[in-house]
């Protein structure tokens, strides 16, 4: 679990362009300051890297650091 | 019909002798080759190796690393000689002026190297692997989008796209906007960048059109020398900032020329060889100077096209005999591409810098590498050494692929 929350958080910090620490429950648009084709790249990301593949309608709802982290625990 | 007059007042210049204007120009001056081995992919069974590669470049001075890993590189160069220029004039952007101050700044090719790395993510891992950046940052116009959104520039926002003549015909064409009325200031000029791109390379150079004296790269751009072989492909941009005279005025704003010409012509002959005698680079010269209500004779400089191909630097020389009669042997020439090779897209936009510098410092540059003149190119290249000279009107010349011209004048503004 720590394990990916730790990489979870390193792809959004590169993809995102994030210096600082970041929080487990930060919004990517909101906190991190992403926009629409941020977060589509994103999604894209943590598919690469979890080797897995986030169907469009389930990668919408994927907002926040948690939900990110949940979809990975919950299906990677 | 409108009085409107367009003066340069700010400049932006990456090169391959260096990233910022008065470095470029301090190179030009001392007659200083920026060629080198292209290094950024394995070149060694291409049969042109070296280039106009850009070093040292530090695209993070001027946007941040995020959104700058979304674009491609020539969209970084123009960005760069952008910004150069928007700060070198002094313009503060404010709501009263923001939809009066435009962007056109193009691109011979655009952002071949990021089509190849996409594509070849497409090809291993599919269509699902592809960024939503790729378009936006490859697409050739991206370079004035995104200097309207970093300095919320409101005014006209476009690219004209012609090959080699890119450069010059955005400055010609932003010049004309201003004189029409549709804005006061235009940010206007050309970025390139290919050396990165195996296809460019190998295009280039299965049209022949490459020099390969790969034994000595930056004795290869060799203009109008009898043992010229092709061009140096380069990379870089150049911009430059044109605002209407009463503007500058108003705001103290330094000047560097007037733009008092714009002409354009296409040779309607073949895909990439000029048309005999030079018949269409000719017309294109001659319609500047009536834009410019000038005589050829009151052309003191040109900072010529001057690839160092076989056909084109006798097809130019013949073309300035036909546009300026005898005068043409009174006129100093000489091609800055000698020393930072050929910027494609961005050629006109770094020539206008250079060309508007020569007038500034009535100093006309060097062409390079000249050891055996042409005797087919018999006029005044300025050999080698740069030469202290009056220049009260310099014309700066681009011919491209498709047969497309333009020309710019440049008059000494007092």
């Amino acid at each position: 679990m720590s394990n990916i929350e730790e990489r979870v958080k390193k792809i959004v910090a590169e993809q995102l362009g994030v210096k600082e620490d970041i929080a487990t429950d930060a919004s990517f648009v909101d906190d991190l300051g992403a926009d629409s084709l941020d977060t589509v790249e994103l999604v894209m990301a943590l598919e690469e890297e979890f080797e897995c593949e986030i169907p469009d309608d389930e990668a919408e709802k994927i907002t926040t650091v948690q939900q990110a982290i949940d979809y990975v625990v919950k299906n990677a | 019909m409108s009085k409107r007059r367009v003066v340069i007042t700010g400049l932006g210049a990456i090169t391959p002798l260096a990233n910022t204007v008065s470095e470029t120009w301090d190179g030009i001056i001392n007659g200083k080759s920026g060629i080198s081995p292209i290094d950024s992919f394995d070149i060694s069974s291409f049969a042109t190796t070296f280039g106009g590669v850009i070093r040292n470049f530090d695209i993070s001075q001027y946007i941040p690393e995020k959104d700058a890993k979304r674009m491609d590189g020539f969209i970084h160069y123009g960005i760069a000689a952008g910004c150069q220029a928007i700060e070198d004039s002094g313009i503060e952007v404010t709501e009263a002026n923001a939809e009066r101050i435009g962007v056109a700044i193009g691109s011979g090719i655009g952002g071949i190297t990021g089509i190849e790395e996409c594509y070849a993510v497409y090809d291993k891992s599919g269509p699902r692997r592809i960024s939503p950046f790729f378009v936006p940052g490859n697409i050739i116009n991206m370079i004035s989008g995104n200097l309207s959104i970093k300095y919320g520039l409101k005014g006209p926002n476009y690219a004209i796209v012609t090959a080699c003549s890119t450069g010059t015909h955005n400055i010609g064409d932003a010049a004309r906007l201003i004189k029409y009325g549709d804005a006061d200031v235009m940010i206007a000029g050309g970025a390139e960048r290919c050396t990165t791109s195996p296809t460019a390379m190998g295009g280039f150079a299965s049209a022949k059109a490459l020099s390969r004296r790969n034994d000595d790269p930056q004795a290869a751009s060799r203009p109008w020398d009898k043992d010229r072989d092709g061009f140096v492909l380069s990379d870089g941009a150049g911009v430059v900032v044109l605002e209407e005279l009463e503007h500058a005025k108003a705001r103290g704003a330094k000047i560097y020329a007037e733009l008092v010409g714009f002409g354009m012509s296409g040779d309607a002959y073949h895909m990439t060889t000029p048309s005999p005698g030079g018949e269409g680079a000719a017309r294109c010269m001659k319609n500047a100077l009536r834009d410019a209500g000038l005589n050829a004779d009151a052309v003191d400089y040109i900072n010529a096209h001057g690839t160092s191909t076989p056909a084109g630097d006798v097809g130019e020389t013949q073309a300035m005999k036909a546009a300026l009669g005898d005068h043409a042997y009174k006129v100093a020439v000489s091609s800055t591409k000698s020393m930072i090779g050929h910027l494609l897209g961005a050629a006109g936009g770094i020539e206008a810098v250079l060309t508007a510098l020569s007038i500034k410092n009535q100093i006309a540059p060097p062409t390079i590498n000249l050891e055996n003149q042409d005797p087919e190119c018999d006029l005044d290249f300025v050999p080698n050494i740069a030469r202290n000279m009056k220049i009260d009107v310099a014309m700066s010349n681009s011919f491209g692929f498709g047969g497309t011209n333009g020309s710019l004048i440049f008059k000494r503004y007092e």
